[in-house]
């Protein structure tokens, strides 16, 4: 079952056309990678699809349902996650209120307070400091928060915009397998990653953009071995 | 070699270090001249016993109310800085808006006899009426003036506000003419057991003494041989001042629109993509300076009595300064910049020994020594971090 579907979407900056007709789906259940290169426009499409920077052509429909025009927390209260580029944690929140303001769409406060103890079980960094500013912590700690607060809100889908950007190559390691403990636990992902090789082994499917055009899109194991993207995107000769 | 000498050269103390950032500065020189001439003045006359304590105490209670409504007016300014960077200039209208229309309200109560009968309620309903004046305004400033700007450069929604503050006040004028409107006296007796030989009269020959009259009275008090003179409506201003700020920190401190104003502040466009919708919190944030404003409109008429269409003016522009001087964005920096201000502005000229008209002279010089020392304000905070 498709759960979310990008049909041909159209997005400006002003005179700049960023998205030049980009369609994708993503399966019920998928890892699904987005990968390209510095302003190709993948923080684009992600923001397209959540209602931050609306198309002005295209469609996108999450289950069946046009959700193109709707506001961005509407898009939300629908189930589409975004964890944005650069974490963007509310510095002047704590690490509790950061998580809670992930689960601003969420009504009952039993399952929120399970949803935060199950969040700080797996990520007992966040358990620990959980009363300080996030401005303090550190930059994998803030990565780890800005995932939490987004499954915060119970993700249909969970969009990931570059989670390894500036990590050390452990903590990208340790976000990676978070990510795929996340989707086995059943929500489904649509990442955007320059670091195309680890995006692309844990991903079933993958789309490459170039120039706000899907130049490639195949499986995620077919991708790993196309010889143009062995070249281009995962530094090959 | 020179720099493995450290023993030779005393690091910097404590004490030549602030020299150095001060003396070497002519503006702060300046201003640590004019604070010494200022205190000098000021201990001058207190030594020649021009200025007594029983005026200092009088002056200071007087300061509590005046304070209490500048903190009220300067919330305002700082909500809406902090979550739009802007600075609102209609807010004295918003201010003005409260007071004016409570008049209407507690006018109309008063000729009805209902003020008399029910004092407590008619107060109440009074600054209900107020408040939501107020709010009224400030919601369709947002949604008029200020929500199609959002995005504009910095100076557009500036310069919308100036003009937004303007029409408002020949809104009012030409709405109900530029007399002044005085507010009613109001009597309003409370603990007779307790305030048992207060505001005593004859009923059928037997004296009936009322209790201690919260608005209207004025006492004089016997205290440690000081002759002092006291209205109870100045602790009234206050203490109900302290009860809406402590709500206020609850309300953006605890609850859950007080975390999404928050996060607004900090960064639209991530709170949009937790799911808060950030018009709305805007909205919310005018309303809540708005109820302030409404507030301390009417607490403010309450003691001045006067209201008129550019009532505003000078309590908007010095409650702004308040926010500044505590450093705009900073909620208990209004407070304390509110309640700072009105006392420098209650005492100062008669502690200096200064005509009362010039007190606007000492209002703003004190803003410019601020900011002389502290750019970003008491509570401020170093700009470039908050808006990273
Ligand atoms: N706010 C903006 N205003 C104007 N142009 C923008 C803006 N944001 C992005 N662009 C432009 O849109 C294009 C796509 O940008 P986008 O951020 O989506 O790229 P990206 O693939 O996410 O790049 P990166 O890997 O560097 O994050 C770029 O040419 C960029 O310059
Ligand atoms: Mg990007």
């Amino acid at each position: 079952m498709t759960l979310l579907q990008v049909e041909d979407i159209h997005t400006y900056y002003g005179r700049i056309h960023a998205l030049k007709g980009v369609s994708l789906a993503v399966e019920q259940g998928e890892i699904v990678t987005l990968i390209g290169g510095n302003g190709a426009g993948k923080t684009t499409t992600l923001n397209t699809i959540c209602g931050i920077t609306p198309a002005a052509k295209g469609r996108i429909l999450l289950n069946g349902e046009d959700i193109t025009h709707l506001p961005a927390h509407q898009i939300v209260a629908r189930g589409v996650v975004q964890s944005p580029e650069g974490r963007k944690i509310f510095t002047r929140l704590t690490v509790r209120e950061n998580l809670e303001m992930g689960a601003f769409t969420q009504k009952n406060p039993a399952q929120i307070a399970q949803d935060m103890e199950f969040i700080f079980s797996r990520l007992p960094r966040l358990k620990e400091r959980h009363n300080q500013l996030g401005g303090t912590l550190s930059g994998g700690e803030q990565q780890m928060l800005a995932i939490g607060r987004a499954l915060m809100a119970r993700p249909r889908i969970l969009l990931l915009d570059e989670p390894s950007m500036g990590l050390a190559p452990v903590l990208v390691e340790e976000i990676f397998e978070l990510i795929r403990r996340i989707n086995e636990q059943g929500t489904t992902i649509l990442l955007v990653e320059q670091n195309a090789r680890m995006a692309l082994e844990i991903a079933h499917h993958g789309y490459v953009l170039q120039s706000g055009l899907v130049a490639l899109s195949d499986k995620a194991s077919v991708l790993i071995h196309d010889e143009a993207v062995r070249k281009v995107y995962l530094g090959e000769a | 070699m020179v720099s493995d000498t450290p023993t030779l050269v005393s690091s910097p103390s404590r004490w030549t270090g602030f020299l150095d950032r001060n003396l070497r500065n002519p503006l702060r020189l300046v201003g640590i001249i004019l604070m010494a001439y200022l205190a000098y003045i000021a201990i001058a006359n207190i030594a020649s016993g021009q200025f007594t304590l029983e005026r200092f105490v009088r002056l200071f209670i007087f300061g509590l109310a005046q304070g209490s409504i500048y903190a009220l007016i300067a919330l305002g300014y700082t909500l809406v800085y902090g979550i739009l960077s802007m600075i609102n200039f209609a807010h004295s209208e918003v201010f003005m808006a409260g007071a004016y229309i409570g008049f209407f309200a507690i006018n109309a109560m008063d000729q009805s006899g209902f003020l008399d009968d029910q004092t407590f309620l008619a107060l109440l309903i009074t600054v209900l009426v107020g408040m939501s004046a107020s709010v009224t305004i400030a919601v369709l400033l947002e949604r008029i003036a200020y929500r199609p700007l959002r995005g504009a450069p910095r100076l557009v929604p500036l310069i919308t506000a100036i003009g937004a503050s303007i029409t408002l006040q020949q809104l009012f004028l030409r709405l109900f003419g530029s007399g002044t409107r005085v507010y009613p006296d109001v009597n309003f007796f409370v603990l007779p057991g307790i305030f048992n030989n207060l505001e005593c009269i004859e009923v059928n020959g037997a004296q009936v003494c009322r209790g201690l009259d919260l608005i209207g009275g004025r006492y004089e008090v016997e205290f440690l041989g000081l002759s002092l003179q006291i209205r109870p409506i100045y602790f009234l201003v206050f203490f109900l001042a302290v009860i809406f700020m402590a709500a206020l920190w609850f309300f953006v401190k605890r609850t859950k629109t007080g975390k999404a104003m928050r996060a607004v502040a900090e960064d639209k466009k991530t709170a949009a993509l937790m799911g808060i919708d950030v018009d709305r919190v805007i909205v919310t944030t005018f309303v809540l300076g708005a109820v302030l404003a409404g507030a301390g409109g009417v607490f403010f008429a309450l003691y001045n009595t006067q209201v008129q269409p550019f009532m505003g003016f000078f309590p908007g522009i010095k409650a702004f300064t308040a926010a500044v001087v505590g450093g705009i964005g900073n909620i208990p920096g209004a407070m304390f910049g509110g309640m700072f201000l009105g006392m420098v502005e209650s005492i100062a000229p008669s502690l200096l020994g200064i005509p009362n008209q010039l007190r606007d002279v000492i209002v703003f010089g004190m803003l410019i020594l601020v900011l002389i020392f502290r750019p970003t304000g008491i509570f401020g905070e170093v700009l470039s971090e908050k808006k990273a």
